[in-house]
C-alpha cells in the first residue's frame, strides 16, 4: 500500500510537471507569462510554508526576504557586465540569506503572535531603508537593468526566450519543491514539526530549539530570495513596492488559501489567488482585493485546511 | 572645554521643545490607537490588523459627517459610533466563529478585514487625501513657529479619552466584567458574565477609539486610504514595547517612541525617524521581551 501510494504520487508529479513544461508550448504569450508568475510566487509560498505549515510560525515578514533577493539578484546584474546568470543567483541568495540570518537571530526568540509582529517589522525596516537610501536602491522608482543570458558555464549560453525562460523557472522551482520536500522528511524536518506541536516537550527531551527555528528561518528565507531572483530575471525591475509588507501579506494568504503544511498548497493557492484577481479585475478594476479579501476572511473561517486540504479529505472520505 | 561649549551650543534647544510637544501629541493619540489594541489582544487573544483601518475609516466618516453637519465634534462623535459599531459587527461575524480556534488565525481574519477596508475606502473616497477643518484654529507663539492650539487640543483629549475609559474599566459593570474576563475567561462565563459579548463590547470599543483618534488626527495631516498601515504599524511597536495587554504600558510606550521618534526627525528625515522606534522595538526584544514598561515579577 505504501509503495503503491508512492508511486502513484511519483506519477502524479511527472505528469503535472510535464503539462507546466508543455504549457508555453500551446498557451498564447499573457497566460504563458501568468503561469510563470504563479511558478514564482508558488516558490515564495511554499517557502514560507516551510515555517507557517512546519514549524508553527507565521511569518508575515517575507517580503524582505523577498525583495533582498531581488535587489541582490539587481545589484549583480547592474555591476556585471555582461550581466551572468549564476552570479545573479549567488548575489541573490546571499542578500536574502543575510537577511534571514539576522531576522532570524532575533525574531526566533519569540513565539506565535510576537514571531509574526516581530517579522513584520523587520520587514518594514529594509522597506524604509530601500525607500529611502535612493542612491543605491533607486528609491521609489526602483531598478531596471537588463536580463542575463541562460547560460551553463564553459558550456552553453544563449539569451532567454519565452519558453526557456518559463522551463528555467519551472526547473527551479520543481528543483526547490524537490529539496523542500526532502527537508521536511528528513530528521531535521521531524524535529521542526515536532516543534510544531509542542515545542516545551520537544525542549524538554533536548533538541537546541532556538538553533532549529534559526536554520528553519534561513532555510525559508534563502528560498524566498530564490524567488525574488526569479522575479529580477522575468520581469527586469526591482521596486520597494516588493518589499512592502502586503507582499508577506500575500504570500501568507497563498498559503492559507492552498493549505498550509502541504507544500504544493502554497502554489494551489498562488494560482487561486491571481486567477481570482484576474477574474476580479475584469469587474472591480484595482479594487479586486475587496471580494477577494471577503472569499480569503471565508476561507479562514470555514476552510482552514486550504484547496488542497480540503481535497485531500474529501478525496479520502 | 571648548569642545563642551561648541556642543553645548549646538544643541538646537528651541527645536528639541518644539520636538518634545510633538511628540508627546503624536503620543498621545498613538496611546489612544495603541490601547485599543493592546486591550483586544489582552482580553480576546486576537491581534487586530485591521485596527489601523477602523482608524482611517474613522477619519473618512469624520470628513463625510462634517460635511454633512458642519460641526467637528458631532462628526467626531458619530465617527466614534459608526465605527464603534462597524467593529461589533465584524467581530460577531468574523471574530466569533474562531473563538477557541488558534489565536493565529485571527491574524488572518483581521488582516483580510483589513484589506477589504482599505480597498474599499480607496474605492469609495478615491486616492485624493481630504483634509478634516480643525474645529478652531486659534495659535500661539513658540519660538519661530505659531504652534495651534487644536494640537494641544488633541493631547488633552486623549488623555480625558483614556482616563474616562480607565475609569470605566475601573467601576462600569461592564468595566469589571472585561476585567474579570481578562483574568479567566472560564470562570468569568462561569460567573454568568457573557462572555461573547464582553468580547464583542471590548472589539467595538476598541474600535471607536481607533475611529476617535482618526477624527482626532484628521486636521494635522489629509486623511487618505493608505493612513491606517503606518498607524497599525506603529501601535504594534507601542503594544509590544509596552507590553502586550498592559495599558498603562501601552500609553509609556506610545509617548516614550513619538518622542524619540520627533527627537529623531531634528537631525533626519521622518521617513527614516521610523527607523528609530524600529530600533527600540529590537532593542526591547533581546532585553526584555516582555515588554519594557511590565513590571518584574518577583
Amino acid at each position: 500500500m505504501k509503495k503503491r501510494s508512492r508511486k502513484t504520487y511519483w506519477i502524479g508529479f511527472g505528469i503535472i510537471v510535464a503539462l507546466l513544461a508543455m504549457a508555453p508550448l500551446v498557451l498564447p504569450e499573457f497566460w504563458r507569462r501568468f503561469l510563470t508568475e504563479i511558478l514564482i510566487w508558488g516558490l515564495l509560498a511554499m517557502s514560507s510554508d516551510l515555517l507557517i505549515g512546519y514549524t508553527g510560525m507565521i511569518s508575515f515578514g517575507h517580503s524582505a526576504f523577498f525583495g533582498l533577493g531581488l535587489y541582490g539578484a539587481a545589484a549583480a546584474l547592474l555591476t556585471v557586465n555582461p550581466p551572468n546568470l549564476w552570479l545573479t543567483i549567488g548575489c541573490g541568495l546571499i542578500g536574502a540569506a543575510g537577511v534571514a540570518l539576522f531576522v532570524a537571530y532575533f525574531s526566533t526568540r519569540l513565539r506565535d503572535i510576537y514571531f509574526a509582529i516581530t517579522t513584520l517589522i523587520f520587514s518594514q525596516i529594509f522597506y524604509v531603508i530601500i525607500f529611502t537610501w535612493t542612491d543605491v536602491t533607486g528609491g521609489e522608482n526602483g531598478l531596471t537593468f537588463r536580463r542575463p543570458a541562460l547560460s551553463i558555464p564553459w558550456i552553453y549560453s544563449a539569451p532567454f526566450t519565452n519558453e526557456t525562460l518559463h522551463w528555467f523557472v519551472l526547473a527551479v522551482v520543481t528543483a526547490s519543491y524537490l529539496i523542500l520536500r526532502r527537508i521536511t522528511q528528513s530528521p531535521f524536518g521531524m524535529v521542526l514539526q515536532s516543534i510544531r506541536e509542542n515545542e516545551g516537550r520537544t525542549r524538554a527531551i533536548g533538541y537546541p530549539v532556538e538553533r532549529y527555528k534559526v536554520v528553519a528561518v534561513m532555510l525559508s528565507g534563502v528560498f524566498a530570495g530564490l524567488a525574488g531572483v526569479l522575479y529580477a530575471i522575468q520581469n527586469r525591475f526591482a521596486a520597494p513596492d516588493f518589499v512592502y509588507f502586503l507582499v508577506s501579506g500575500e504570500t501568507v494568504i497563498f498559503n492559507v488559501m492552498g493549505g498550509i503544511g502541504t507544500l504544493v498548497g502554497p502554489i494551489v493557492g498562488a494560482g487561486f489567488f491571481l486567477l481570482l484577481r484576474e477574474a476580479f479585475s475584469r469587474f472591480f478594476t484595482e479594487y479586486y482585493l475587496i471580494p477577494v479579501g471577503i472569499i480569503f476572511i471565508a476561507m479562514v473561517i470555514f476552510m482552514p485546511q486550504g484547496l488542497v486540504g480540503f481535497a485531500r479529505s474529501w478525496l479520502n472520505r | 572645554m571648548d569642545a563642551a561649549v561648541e556642543i553645548l551650543a549646538a544643541i538646537p534647544y528651541d527645536q528639541i521643545v518644539i520636538q518634545t510637544v510633538n511628540g508627546i501629541v503624536t503620543g498621545m493619540i498613538l496611546a489612544l490607537v495603541a490601547s485599543g489594541l493592546t486591550l483586544i489582544f489582552g482580553i480576546m487573544d486576537v491581534v487586530n490588523f485591521a485596527h489601523g483601518e477602523l482608524f482611517m475609516l474613522g477619519a473618512y466618516i469624520g470628513v463625510v459627517m462634517l460635511a454633512a453637519t458642519g460641526s467637528f465634534w458631532l462628526a467626531l462623535f458619530c465617527a466614534t459610533l459608526v465605527v464603534a459599531l462597524l467593529g461589533a459587527a465584524l467581530q460577531i461575524v468574523t471574530l466569533r466563529p474562531l473563538l477557541g480556534r488558534d489565536p493565529l488565525t485571527t491574524i488572518l481574519a483581521t488582516f483580510g478585514i483589513s484589506l477589504v477596508l482599505q480597498n474599499y475606502a480607496l474605492w469609495q473616497f478615491g486616492p485624493v487625501a481630504r483634509k478634516i477643518q480643525e474645529p478652531f484654529t486659534g495659535r500661539f507663539q513658540l519660538f519661530y513657529l505659531e504652534y495651534p492650539w487644536y494640537r494641544l487640543a488633541i493631547a488633552g483629549l486623549s488623555a480625558l479619552i483614556i482616563g474616562a475609559f480607565w475609569l470605566f474599566l475601573k467601576y462600569g459593570t461592564w468595566g469589571i466584567w472585561i476585567r474579570a474576563t481578562t483574568q479567566d475567561r472560564v470562570m468569568a462565563q462561569a460567573m454568568g458574565i457573557p462572555v461573547p459579548w464582553v468580547h464583542t463590547a471590548v472589539f467595538a470599543i476598541g474600535a471607536g477609539m481607533a475611529a476617535c483618534s482618526g477624527v482626532l488626527f484628521g486636521p494635522l495631516v489629509g486623511v487618505n486610504h493608505a493612513m491606517g498601515l503606518d498607524w497599525v504599524l506603529k501601535a504594534f511597536i507601542v503594544v509590544v514595547v509596552g507590553g502586550m495587554g498592559n495599558l498603562g504600558g501601552s500609553i509609556a510606550a506610545a509617548i516614550f517612541i513619538s518622542l524619540l521618534e520627533s527627537y529623531a526627525s531634528i537631525w533626519v528625515s521622518p521617513a527614516q525617524a521610523v527607523i528609530v522606534s524600529f530600533v527600540v522595538l529590537i532593542l526591547t526584544l533581546l532585553i526584555r521581551p516582555t515588554g519594557l514598561f511590565v513590571p518584574t515579577s518577583k
